[in-house]
Parts: C-alpha cells; structure tokens; sequence
C-alpha cells in the first residue's frame, strides 16, 4: 500500500482504561495506514484489542477513565484531538462504522427508513423527502427487495441478513471515504455471510471507499482484505499482505492461528494444532514478548526482551515482531507445512540459534537496557 | 459396547412441529412450526454423524429429540433397536446413562454456585452410583484428568475457569457416566479461535479411545469435515442431502450443499474460490414452508417439476443419499468448489 498518500493512518495508538482492578492496556502501540480504496484486515481473538482501537479512531472510547495517545490522522487531521462536535460531523459522513450485531445496533421503535433517513439528514441539508428517496436507494444498493415496502417496516420484521444489509445501507448513506467493519459477518450463517462480504466487496469497487475489517475469521479476511494486521494483547505482532500472511507468516502466533483452524483440504487424519493456554490478562501482561507463555519456540531471552516491529529481511512491508531469526521462522513454518508438530520443530529454535544465544547470554545487562 | 457399524440409533419419519397459537385466554392453534419435518436416518455405532445446516433449519432440534429433551410429535428413534420415544419414569431415567449432551455455551451450562467436582459428580447422585464419598471424588478427579483438566481443581468454581475449560467440564459431566452415544451440539462455536483446537482434538481423542458414538452439529463445514465420517445437511426441518464425508466435500450433489460449499471462507488467498455462487433471498420461514422442494424458491436449477413434487432423499451414486429432482454434475459441483477441493485442476 502507498504509505504516502494514506487516508488514514494511525501512529503508536495507545488506549488505556482505568479500572478497579488496574489499568487495562487494551491498545498498545498500534500503528497502521490504510490507502484510498484499499481494505485492511485486523485479525485476533476476543481481548486483543482490535475493537477499541477501532472504537477509538471515532470518538467512542472517550471517557474520564480511558487514557488515549498517539495520533490517528484521517486525511491530515488528527482525530484524537478533534473536539466532540467537529469529530461527531466526520463520523457516519467521512468515516462510517458497522458493528457485529445488527439487532441491538438498530432501534427496535423507529421504522427502519426512518433510520436511514435520519443518517442522510444529519449530515446533508435536504428535504425530508428527498432523505426518503436517499434511503429506498440505500435500500435498493445492499440488495433489499421491494425497497419502497421495507423502508416503512420495523428492524424485528427483517432476518438477520436483511437487518445487516440495513445497517450496512445506513454507513453508506454519505458514502464514506472509509468503512470500519467490526465482525460485520460474525452473528450470520454462511450463506449470508458470503452475500454480505460480496456486497461489500462490490460497493467498495463502485464507491471507491476504503474498509477496515475486524474479525477473528481468517477465512473471511483472506477473501477480502489485501494488508492483514494480526493483533495480540494490544499490538499487532505482524503485518503483511494478505497473500504473504497466508504464504509466509513469520509470527508463532499467526502460525498458531493458520494451524488451529481445520481447513477444508487439510487431511482428516492430521490434528489440529492448538495453541495451548488462553490469552493474557491485560491488566497485568507477560513480560518480554507478551506471547512467550503460549509460544512452543520461546527462549530465555523472549521472557525478558519486548521485540519491536520489524520488516522482515528482504521482504518489504512485511512486519513481525519476534525474536527468532528469519531463517528459523523460514524453518519452522516449513516443517508446520509439512505437518509437523511445535514439539517436533522446536529442535530447530535449540539448536540453530545456539551460538547466537550464547552471544546473547553474555551481555545481559545490555539486553534488558533499552 | 454395541457392535462398530451397525446403527446405535435409528430415526424413522421424526417430526417436530412447534404450535403457533393466538389469543390471550382459549388459545387457538392457528399453525406449526415445522422444526423438523419427516426426518430418516441412521447413526452407527463408534461413527461422528455431523449434522450442518442454517439457523433454524432444525438440526438442534433433530438433537434435543433423540436425546429426549423435546418431545416428538410423531415418528420414532430407536436406540439399539428400542423406540425410546415413548418411554417414560424409570425406563427414561437408565435411558439417560447411555446418552449424554454437550451444549454450546459453556457459560450457561454450568451451574456458576456448585464446585466444578460437584458439577461433575451430579450424574452420580442422580443416578445413584460412587454412593462413598472418596470413591466418588476419585471417579471425578480421573474424569477431569481425561479432558485435560487438573484434578487438584476440584473445588473451583466455574467463573475461574477459561472458555474452553469450561467446556472441558461440561465434557467431563457428559462422560461421567459412560454414555454411548454422545451429542454436541456447536461445542466449539462459542470459543475463541485458538480455543476451539483444544476442544475438538480433545473430543477426537476421546471418540478414538472410548468408542463413542457421536452426533455433532455445526454451521462451519470446514470443523464439521474435520471430525464427521457422515454428514447430513439440513434445510428447513428436512435433510437434503447424507453422505461420507469425502463424499459430501468432494462431490455434493444437492444444489443447497453446493452454495452451503461455495459460501464457506477459505483462508487461502490462492485457494480459495474462483467464482461464488451466491444464493438470493432469505430462508423462508419453517411455519409456511414453499411446497415441493423446500429449496426450489433459491434453487437456480429449480425448474416446474420442482415446486410440485417433493424429491424423495434416494441414493445419488457413491453412497450419496440426496433430496434433489436434478442433482448437481460434476462440473456444476466443481464450479461451486472452492478451488482447494475441487478436482477441476487435476490433469484430466
């Protein structure tokens, strides 16, 4: 993606929420950009952040307990600092969001065009009925049969489907610039799954807008996304292309995750490789690398040492942030491939760094400094 | 332990219709939901039966009558041989010991004020076995061991427990008692990606060394592929389509399995589909369903005979029983095939 002309580009975000119980670093650190046009997926289980920062980028986070830094710059204006009624005319106009669950996201009172009309009217000065005819369009765009019926009916007299393509029409109603998708698909069968990712890839090339999706579905992010972000306790831990996350993931938690999924080719006989333990508390994270608990490649230095996000040798744009050299990682993922077990594979982490480990044991002090 | 292949249970011509009524105080019935509707088949013993389909097309509800937890309105399920739909007290009761559940919220499902040794332990008190004290803990803590769980947990309570823990010991409940059939219905649905691979290696595991037979129901077909020997596909209370697996991902022949295969996400940028078919239209609902073939209203091979005459669920070829007046090809199948299955590329 072309970094320079960037729509949107999010700088070291950091989201804290103080709570009884500590502060809970939901964001950690997050940078990404998203080109005009483009869509970026941001995978990663539930807790890994991937929502609040989402959140944060319109506004939705603010509070007196929630600590926010860092930049989140959309066409050159930094959205964190943009005061309430200035963010609150950019949000459903230029950026537009779509949530996972499309009942409790529509209001069961208001017919569902009244709904629509009422996203028109805030931002665009026109009559009533013109924001009438704006919506029996909407409807019309995200498929909805017989659009002028269904503009007067309630969100419970649509499925789940139907309601998903309405809240899709009401992120549309001002054409955004930028989509964020969260978990648009989540709460729907596959069928409908498959209607509403089309839809969206189709709207996108007419409109032109760009999409962030979030989602813990690796499936669904590699039928639509061309740069994948894969979080974990608040960071992204590795950002690529779409077709290198699938053809050469570098992170062991993206290994994790690509192996733990049955896929519909991989031999039945084969088990699935999970990834053991769950994931970290956020209040109170592992130290080092925050995935060295549940990493079957971890050393001794991992436990101390915070790897930063780093391209990969030779292979632009594409970021991971681990501390087991490339040809390891190249390594290991090989022998995953072949189906290989962590247990079988971990030799290669013993025994291949092992000058480079004694190296590193020597200045320790050093190690730990920055 | 019954004989490996020959069916555990057999369900003939099971229906299940849910009453609508209308009125406050002289409820009148004025329709049916019809859940499930006219449902044949057969689970043999020590196989994984996956039972797929959308939301609402009665595939929970096919599971919650053969383990009599609903009430059939009529047909039969035998189980080894016995029509269990009438059975009632005492019968019911030694009933339940060969058939057990496992449920989708792990959450829900265990009681958040009993200890999870408790939990475990119920089966035993309802039934009346490991009457001591010690021998019953004993019993529980070799359970816990079994589904991976630390015995020395015993006296925890189910909120300090993960997920996928959680779903352990609903596991380890439905084995106290060494069931031979065992349901799950969506085990893994509810948990975390990372999660879910622990559990269903777990229930392979178990399956393996047990000799369980298992009825397992899913709305991802690639979990679903993973562990069934049989699949059946359901589409508003009927299934359209049973076949070995192999068989149902390789070659389905029911146009409803063939978009159920062409929606499903393939984390495979190269892999994936070449061209989606894309089913128009909703579901129509189960209290008014289309005549003929339920599916002819989104079928694009629908053709007149289709909204007249109901197919019969008749073998296809290879094993492959389907409902369907015009089964797929195999170009028709291939075209919908994400390209990882498909057997279009291989040199001809």
């Amino acid at each position: 993606m072309s970094a320079r002309e960037a729509l949107l580009r999010v700088d070291n975000l950091r989201v804290e929420f103080h709570t009884a119980d500590g502060i809970v670093h939901a964001v950690d650190g997050v940078s990404y950009e998203v080109g005009p046009g483009s869509t970026l997926g941001i995978v990663g289980e539930s807790g890994s952040g991937k929502s609040v920062s989402a959140l944060t980028m319109l506004g939705l986070t603010r509070g007196k307990r929630t600590k926010v830094s860092g930049r989140i710059l959309f066409e050159g204006r930094d959205l964190l600092t943009l005061p309430d009624d200035e963010l609150r005319q950019i949000r459903g106009d230029d950026i537009a969001m779509i949530f996972q669950d499309p009942l409790s996201s529509l209001h069961p009172f208001y017919k569902v065009g009244y709904q629509l009309m009422e996203a028109v009217l805030m931002h665009r000065a026109v009559s009533k009925a013109a924001a009438r005819d704006r919506a029996i369009d909407l409807l019309e765009l995200v498929g909805i049969p017989d659009p002028h019926r269904r503009v007067d009916a309630y969100p419970h007299e649509f499925s789940g489907g139907m309601r998903q393509r309405a809240m899709i029409a009401m992120a549309l109603a001002n054409e955004p610039k930028l989509l964020i998708a969260d978990e648009p698909t989540t709460a729907l069968d596959v069928t409908v799954q498959a209607q509403i990712l089309a839809l969206l890839e189709g709207l996108q090339q007419r409109l032109g807008m760009a999409i962030i999706i979030i989602t813990h579905d690796l499936g669904v992010v590699a039928e639509i996304a061309d740069e994948i972000g894969v979080m974990y306790a608040g960071r992204i831990v590795e950002r690529a292309t779409t077709d290198r996350i699938f053809s050469s993931p570098q992170h062991p938690y993206t290994w994790g995750l690509l192996k733990s999924i049955p896929r519909l080719d991989t031999p039945r006989t084969e088990d699935l490789v999970p990834i053991s333990g769950r994931p970290p508390s956020l209040i109170n994270r592992p130290s080092g690398c925050h995935f060295h608990p549940r990493c079957p490649y971890v050393l001794d230095s991992h436990k101390r040492v915070d790897p930063k996000l780093q391209e990969v040798p030779g292979e632009y744009g594409h970021l991971v942030a681990c501390q087991l050299s490339a040809e390891v990682r190249k390594q290991v993922w090989q022998g995953l491939q072949a189906g290989q077990t962590p247990v079988e594979l971990r030799a290669l982490v013993d025994k291949k760094p092992a000058p480079a480990e004694v190296v590193a044991t020597v200045p320790p002090a050093t190690e730990i400094g920055p | 332990m019954t004989d490996k292949g020959k069916p555990l249970v057999e369900v003939r011509n099971l229906v299940k219709h849910f009453p609508i009524t209308s009125g406050v105080i002289l409820q009148k019935k004025i329709g049916a939901v019809k859940a499930v509707d006219d449902v044949t088949f057969d689970v043999l013993a020590g196989e994984t039966l996956g039972i797929v389909g959308e939301t609402g097309c009665g595939k929970s509800t096919t599971a919650r009558l053969i383990v009599r937890l609903l009430e059939a309105t009529s047909g039969e399920v035998r189980f080894e041989g016995e029509d269990i739909t009438k059975k009632k007290g005492p019968e019911l009761k030694a009933l339940r010991r060969d058939m057990q559940m496992i449920f989708q919220d792990p959450y829900s499902s265990l009681n958040p004020r009993k200890t999870i040794g408790s939990i475990i332990a119920e089966p035993f008190k309802i039934h009346g076995l490991e009457k001591s004290e010690g021998a019953r803990k004993k019993r529980v803590q070799d359970l816990m061991d079994m589904v991976g769980l630390n015995p020395e947990h015993y006296n925890r309570y189910p909120h300090e427990f993960s997920g996928g823990q959680r779903q352990r010991i609903g596991v380890a409940r439905a084995l106290a008692l060494g069931p031979k059939l065992l349901v799950a219905d969506e085990p893994v649905s509810a948990l975390d990606v990372s999660i879910q691979a622990q559990v269903l290696n777990l229930l392979r595991k178990l399956q393996a060394d047990l000799g369980l037979t298992v009825i397992f129901i899913a709305h991802d077909l690639s979990v679903v592929r993973h562990m069934c020997d049989r699949v059946a596909v359901m589409y508003i209370g009927k299934i359209v389509e049973l076949a070995p697996g192999e068989s149902l991902y390789g070659f389905p022949r029911h146009p409803y399995t063939g978009a159920l295969l062409s929606a499903v996400p393939v984390p495979d940028p190269v892999g994936g589909h070449r061209k989606r078919e894309l089913l128009t239209g909703d579901v129509p609902s189960p209290a008014n369903p289309p005549p003929g073939c339920r599916f002819h209203t989104r079928c694009p091979k629908a053709q007149h005979l289709c909204s007249e005459q109901e197919p019969p669920l008749t073998d296809k070829s290879g094993g492959t029983l389907a409902a369907c007046h015009f089964p797929l090809t195999r170009e028709e199948a291939d075209s919908r095939l994400p390209a990882i299955l498909s057997t279009a590329e291989a040199p001809a």
